[in-house]
């Protein structure tokens, strides 16, 4: 299979605006399922709503074009009932992390074998650009108009707290990195997450200084350091910064494996239950 | 016939109904009065390599719901008031994406928190229009541990069958209560509620193309059949579509696979009883009552019989689709009609539409998070009836 096979051509070209970051990850996220070798039929593509919950549009996978925030919870149906699927989440900030924000935070706790894919250009794209979860405090949007009163989410350190196996981000400029990222994610078999910084320069960058698709390219490639490096910075170098690359993660037994053991405990019979853990 | 009898809570009664019409996934969220539905489902379904899923709120549930019977699974979920109020979102997406799946509300008092978790009947109309846009709605009610039983089987039923949500809407009376049920041998249930699949080569699928009966055949996430499953307007392929005329069509398809098979469903069940030999005529009195509340109108019935007045009660098996010509044929035949409910009058409304000027219809209504009792009914039809 090659990226294309995956594709819906037909529905080309791309719903989204000039400069938007949408297609960038779109296409990695084709590239790495194809270095995969996944097949259509073993793969799940969920959506919300938002501009990346379009991303199903374009997609010849089985798909399910799901409600705003629930596509993690509905992945998780779909996984529970056939841990031999890959189960994707592709979303938005606002999708995953505001409206979702619950259901991201006990997919994680949950460790259910679904990758999410964020697509987090720091505002509503959809609805005209106002402020969401992940906005910036301090930044200009739609309903912002005298800077964000609100802070926003870490998406990867919170992920990583609730207990996601795999915790990892990248930028639409760090194609490669994301493609890699993807692969990475999409094989673990716990919960993952790739955030993925992208471009909004209709609404974020106008807002903000940056309406130039190029421009905000640039934004991408000065401000994001790879986590070995990041981690290295002083505080001050760190301001307006962010880290990307694998960014945590842990062991823990995936959903699934852990049910089979309950299955086999129901179907023993009375007075049988699982091992306790000594994670959290 | 029944393979064994057993003495069960309706609540205890749906999940055996739900198993026996073969569901494999629950996914819910904890609630009074149906919290056994799901503490029960945790053990069963594991042990017949089904999955229980708690999640962490009813929308969830809901989407966990729509997920797994994506997958394959026959799924359902069972809740009262406040959950059924958050699962509406995810009910709109089950109607459009003609996700089969299977809803328990086991009604208690509201509005919100309400008298938690007193009886009460007021999410008739929540059941028919809760979510938004037009939809179709299948809503069964049971009144009797039994019903729960038999109802649940038949909404899995429907559901498989039309690709479509159904409703079970049960209350915390029959919820509770505990009675002998029969129940059929397990293998008579075997794919009891199956959907309609695919043939012919995969690559000519297409997940909205409606068979002779209005529903799509529906292939499993797995499969070599592609499925592409849409909340949004969307044409035979599953994909997005702007088109009116396509969005008319839809609209219309998914309302009538419902209406066009009413007259094989479950809808109603008529209990008579007349005064005793000897009694001048008189023109009937027809109840019309549903859920726990028919059991106190046949009640009311008996009483006013042994008054010398005619009754007859018309027990709704399933509010939606509304079961006009039943209601109207016995309407006509009686002199009034009498519909207790534990509302402030919500079928009445139903029955007023059917009946229209024809007879009076009177509603009995009561909202405080008490049962209604025969003694009320039985008062307010003297008082309508002028005995």
């Amino acid at each position: 299979m090659k990226a294309r096979d995956y594709l819906i051509e037909e529905a080309m070209p791309l719903f989204w605006c000039r400069g938007c970051g949408n297609g960038i990850i779109l296409h990695a996220l084709l590239r790495a399922l194809a270095r995969l070798g996944k097949s259509r039929e073993e793969t799940v593509v969920v959506t919300g709503i938002g501009c990346f919950g379009k991303a199903d549009d374009y997609i010849r996978t089985h798909s399910i074009h799901g409600t705003h925030g629930r596509a993690l919870a509905i992945a998780t149906g779909v996984k529970a009932v056939n841990p031999g699927l890959t189960v994707l989440a592709l979303m938005g900030d606002g999708d995953c992390a505001t409206i979702g924000g619950n259901h991201l935070i006990h997919a994680a706790r949950r460790n259910i074998g679904v990758t999410a894919v964020v697509a987090n250009n720091l505002n509503y794209g959809m609805t005209g650009g106002q402020f969401s979860a992940t906005t910036p405090q301090g930044a200009r949007s739609s309903t912002s108009s005298f800077g964000n009163p609100e802070s926003g989410f870490d998406l990867c350190r919170l992920a990583g707290a609730a207990g996601a196996a795999l915790v990892a981000r990248a930028t639409v400029y760090h194609a490669a990195l994301l493609e890699s990222l993807l692969v990475e994610a999409i094989s673990c078999p716990g919960f993952s997450l790739v955030e993925v910084m992208s471009s909004c320069p209709v609404y974020y960058g106008r807002y903000n200084g940056i309406p130039d698709p190029a421009a905000m390219m640039r934004w991408w490639q000065e401000s994001a350091v790879p986590a070995s490096r990041y981690a290295e910075l002083a505080p001050e170098e760190k301001q307006g910064r962010f880290p990307i690359g694998r960014l945590g993660g842990s062991d823990r037994p995936a959903f699934s494996e852990r049910y089979a053991r309950v299955q086999e405990a129901a179907q023993a019979g009375a007075g049988r239950w699982i091992q306790a853990g000594t994670d959290r | 016939m029944a393979a064994r009898t057993a003495f069960m809570q309706g609540n205890e009664a749906i999940l055996e109904g739900a198993l026996h019409a073969g569901a494999r996934f629950f996914a819910g969220y904890p609630i009074t009065p149906s919290s056994e539905i799901a503490e029960l489902a945790s053990t069963r379904l594991p042990a017949r390599g089904g999955v229980y899923l708690q999640m962490e709120d009813e929308m969830a549930s809901m989407g966990a719901v729509i997920g797994a019977s994506a997958a394959g699974a026959p799924a359902f979920t069972a809740t009262s008031g406040p959950g059924f109020s958050l699962m509406q979102e995810n009910l709109g997406l089950a109607a459009m994406a003609e996700v089969p799946c299977v809803v328990v509300n086991v009604q208690r008092s509201g509005p919100s928190t309400g008298l938690a978790t007193r009886p009460g009947q007021a999410d008739v109309m929540q059941a028919r229009w809760g979510t938004h846009g037009d939809h179709p709605s299948l809503v069964f009610a049971p009144a009797s541990a039994q019903e729960c039983f038999d109802l649940t089987v038949e909404a899995f039923i429907w559901a498989e069958r039309l690709r479509t949500p159904v409703i079970g809407r049960a209350d915390v009376v029959v919820g509770h209560l505990r009675e002998l049920v029969a129940l059929p041998d397990p293998e008579d249930g075997r794919a009891l509620a199956s959907r309609p699949r695919p043939q012919g080569p995969p690559d000519d699928y297409c997940t909205y193309r409606p068979g002779p009966d209005g529903v799509p055949p529906l292939a499993d996430f797995g499969s070599p059949y592609i499925v592409h499953l849409n909340g949004s307007m969307h044409d035979e392929r599953g994909y997005p579509s702007a088109d009116p005329a396509q969005a008319g069509r839809l609209i219309q398809r998914l309302v009538a696979k419902v209406q066009a098979r009413v007259g094989e469903m479950v809808a109603v069940r008529h209990f008579r009883h007349d005064p005793p030999e000897g009694a001048p005529p008189r023109p009937a009195v027809l109840y019309v009552a549903y859920g726990s509340t028919a059991r106190a109108a046949r009640e009311a019935a008996l009483m006013l019989a042994e008054k010398g007045v005619p009754a007859r009660l018309l027990q709704l098996k399933r509010l939606w689709p509304f079961p006009d010509s039943e209601v109207e044929a016995a309407a006509l035949e009686a002199g009034l009609t009498v519909v207790p409910e534990m509302n402030l009058g919500q079928v009445v409304l139903e029955v007023e539409r059917v009946v229209g000027k024809r007879r009076p219809v009177w509603s009995c209504a009561k909202s405080n998070g008490e049962p209604i009792t025969p003694d009320e009914i039985l008062a307010r039809t003297l008082e309508v009836v002028g005995a």
